[in-house]
């Protein structure tokens, strides 16, 4: 689960990592109040506003923008920025919609570092990332001048140990003196690994992480990305879920246990298991089709649970055609031919449907699909299925 | 023999009077695998079915039947914790089938597992079957033909369908094993090829991988300098567009690494069929057999 900026912040905060002074805005009349507030106690005549959304690269798309004019200047920016379609390279071309602001006040900045905290899956270990070349393209800098990431890996039976932090410090140049801005850094990174455990983060990336012109490290940006298995342990997340930054189905999905992300294709896919349900738009690109999404219904989905899988395929409009491919282990074959008959009268099925039925209880399973008198064609096999569901979508086109 | 279990390993079942637990020992049980005890926290002193005995801890069903072996059916506030517990008395191997365990959990339960004897499967898998012998974990038994094949996978549900294919050609497995799909876990491509390669009942090795992270390229590498026996793999998630995470936790293409493709490059440079279609598996191990 992804957080905004400002939520991120919020709790850095109360961690004690120094973040500038700042206040969300939803609306644009909320934003001159702000400003004039931040200005009056940071005794600093700008502020940054910025726009809030999940994706990154914002700064270049347009979305965050410095006002040296005071309130009334930050206050045009925000009619601007706010409700924008705001494109960057991680929203895809459509764009992400700006319904929230951050708006924060301005800094003199020496230097910009890059600082990230991460599960490195091949280590097995919490990686902690830093570059000297903060506010830039990380991954970019990673392909280009990969000596200038340095990365390090955490203990967890120990924990993040001192020497690693100023290790750190002094490669990033922060040195000599613990009393300036290595000390602070030290401090922060400590912090920041903390953070991470304890609120079972999967990513904690500061970019940048700046040293003031008077020698201050401040996080100035604050991604952050939870665990989504740790949700049980976490009562505070749901707060902080902003669903305009979902697809509405994939939220319902999650509601109904099931796992769904939305396509631009025109073949509904219905499929057991993540890996499966993967395979199958594969092959159903193979053939010359294009999948309308992706969709595990699970290990042991209910016949209720097959129906909102249905119901969830047709919501979104533009399906010519479902594929159904189940290969049952613990689901059982007639639950899903059950489900599929009930989904198929009540929704009135007026597309095409293929279902391809192997595994536990197939011959029941096959018989109730064969007995409903309902318009379906069976597949033998994955292939066959996708070809059948690919010939029968194009047909319908012609 | 095969990898990692047969007809003789002694099997403890953590959570074993849990709902999905109990379906699925039951199951294991049916298709013939030894399960000689199951551990509840107290519930020790009962029965399983009438015959499987109940201890409260994973040390006492160790002790008193020779567990060695053990699959955790455990929810996933409590999975790493009997993952440690099962290590601590002295099992050899650790299947855990729990989906949904926090990854620093995970973190915590590899180092633990660092310098000690216990190899562990999981979790978020389906776990592994040796054909004809001993199964542990919620595949379906009967779609698999005792042979002389490797299946080797991150998925689930596509295990069953590679298993399916091999076996209607004709072709038996050895071991099947899924070593789910989470960013950190136990046994990896590597650590399995490896066994298939010293196993002699072991003559080729499919290997069904998917996007995200890099675990296939090093598994290509490997393969290319230490591998003697025909593999064939494939890749699923070419269709799926970049960022967005596909069920599994691992399969989520970051900043256009892990893709498809460059598994699939990865593969065939080191000599690997990989198969065009995951309708096309069973074939392409067919034809790498008999090359």
């Amino acid at each position: 689960m992804k957080i905004h900026e400002y939520q991120g912040k919020e709790i850095l905060r109360r961690y004690g990592v120094p973040v500038p002074k700042g206040e969300a805005a939803f609306r644009a009349e909320e934003v001159s109040p702000i400003a004039e507030r931040l200005i009056a106690e940071t005794g600093i005549p700008v502020v940054v506003v910025k726009a809030q959304i999940h994706a990154g690269g914002r700064g270049k798309g347009g979305g965050v923008k410095v006002a040296k004019g005071g309130a009334v200047e930050a206050r045009a920016l925000a009619d601007k920025i706010l409700g924008m379609q705001l494109v960057t390279k991680q929203t895809g071309p459509e764009g992400q919609r700006v319904r929230r602001l951050y708006i924060e006040q301005g800094l003199d900045i020496a230097r910009e570092l890059y600082l990230a905290l991460l599960v490195d899956r091949e280590q097995r270990r919490i990686a902690i990332i830093g570059s000297t070349e903060g506010g830039m393209d990380i991954e970019q800098v990673a392909h280009d001048t990969p000596e200038k990431i340095l990365t390090m890996h955490v203990d967890p039976a120990i924990g993040f140990a001192h020497y690693q932090a100023r290790k750190l410090g002094f490669a990033l140049g922060l040195g000599p003196s613990m009393k300036g801005p290595l000390g602070q850094f030290v401090k922060v990174l400590e912090t920041l690994y903390r953070c991470f455990v304890t609120e079972d983060c999967s990513l904690l990336e500061i970019n940048p992480l700046v040293v003031t012109k008077s020698g201050e490290v401040v996080a100035l940006d604050a991604k952050v990305t939870f665990d989504d298995n740790a949700a049980w342990r976490h009562p505070e997340w749901p707060a902080m879920h902003d669903p305009y930054e979902e697809d509405p189905v994939e939220i319902e999905a999650k509601r109904a246990g099931l796992s769904y992300v939305s396509l631009d294709g025109d073949i509904g896919c219905l499929v057991n298991g993540a890996g499966l349900a993967m395979a199958t738009m594969d092959i159903i690109m193979h053939y010359g089709g294009r999948p309308a999404n992706f969709l595990d219904v699970g290990g042991g989905a209910s016949q209720e649970q097959v129906k909102t899988a249905f119901q969830m395929i047709l919501q979104s409009g533009h399906v010519r055609g479902i594929f159904v491919n189940i290969f049952g282990g613990i689901m059982r074959c007639d639950v899903v031919a059950g489900g599929i008959v009930a989904a198929a009268k009540e929704l009135t099925l007026k597309v095409p449907l293929v279902v391809r039925l192997d595994g536990t209880n197939v011959e029941l399973g096959r018989k109730i699909l064969d007995e409903s008198g309902l318009l379906i064609q069976s597949a033998s096999s994955m292939a066959d299925g996708a070809q059948k569901i690919c010939a029968a979508v194009k047909s319908a086109k012609a | 023999m095969s990898i990692l279990v047969g007809s003789d390993t002694r099997v403890v079942f953590q959570g074993i009077t849990g709902e999905s637990g109990s379906l699925h020992a039951r199951a294991c049980l049916a298709y013939g695998t030894k399960i000689v005890a199951g551990v509840t926290p107290g519930k020790g002193g009962q029965k399983f079915e009438e015959k499987v005995p109940i201890f409260d801890t994973v040390e006492q069903a160790v002790k008193n039947e020779g567990a060695e072996v053990s699959c955790i059916f455990v929810p996933p506030a409590g999975a790493a914790d009997a993952i440690l517990e099962a290590a601590d008395a002295g099992c050899r191997f650790v299947v855990c089938i729990t989906d949904g365990v926090p990854v620093l959990d995970m973190v915590r339960v590899r180092r633990f597992l660092e310098g000690r004897k216990t190899k562990l499967l999981g979790p978020n898998c389906p776990g592994i079957i040796t054909p004809d012998e001993c199964k542990i974990g919620i595949m379906p038994g009967h779609i698999h033909k005792k042979g002389h094949v490797g299946v080797l996978s991150k998925s689930g549900t596509l295990t069953y369908e590679a298993v399916g294919q091999l076996s209607a050609l004709g072709i038996g497995q050895s071991t099947c094993i899924g070593i789910g799909g989470d960013p950190v876990g136990g046994l990896d491509f590597i650590d399995c090829l490896q066994m298939f390669n010293d196993d002699p009942e072991t003559h080729g090795v499919v290997l069904i991988g998917e996007i995200g992270g890099s675990a296939e390229q090093r598994a290509a590498e490997w393969i290319k300098a230490h591998m003697k026996k025909p593999v064939i793999a494939f890749i699923a998630g070419r269709a799926a567009p970049p960022g967005k995470r596909m069920g599994h936790a691992g399969a989520i293409i970051a900043g256009g690494k892990g893709t498809a493709a460059e598994k699939m490059a990865a593969f065939e440079a080191a000599g690997v069929r990989v198969a065009a279609t995951p309708g096309e598996m069973g074939v392409t191990m067919k034809a790498a057999m008999s090359a």
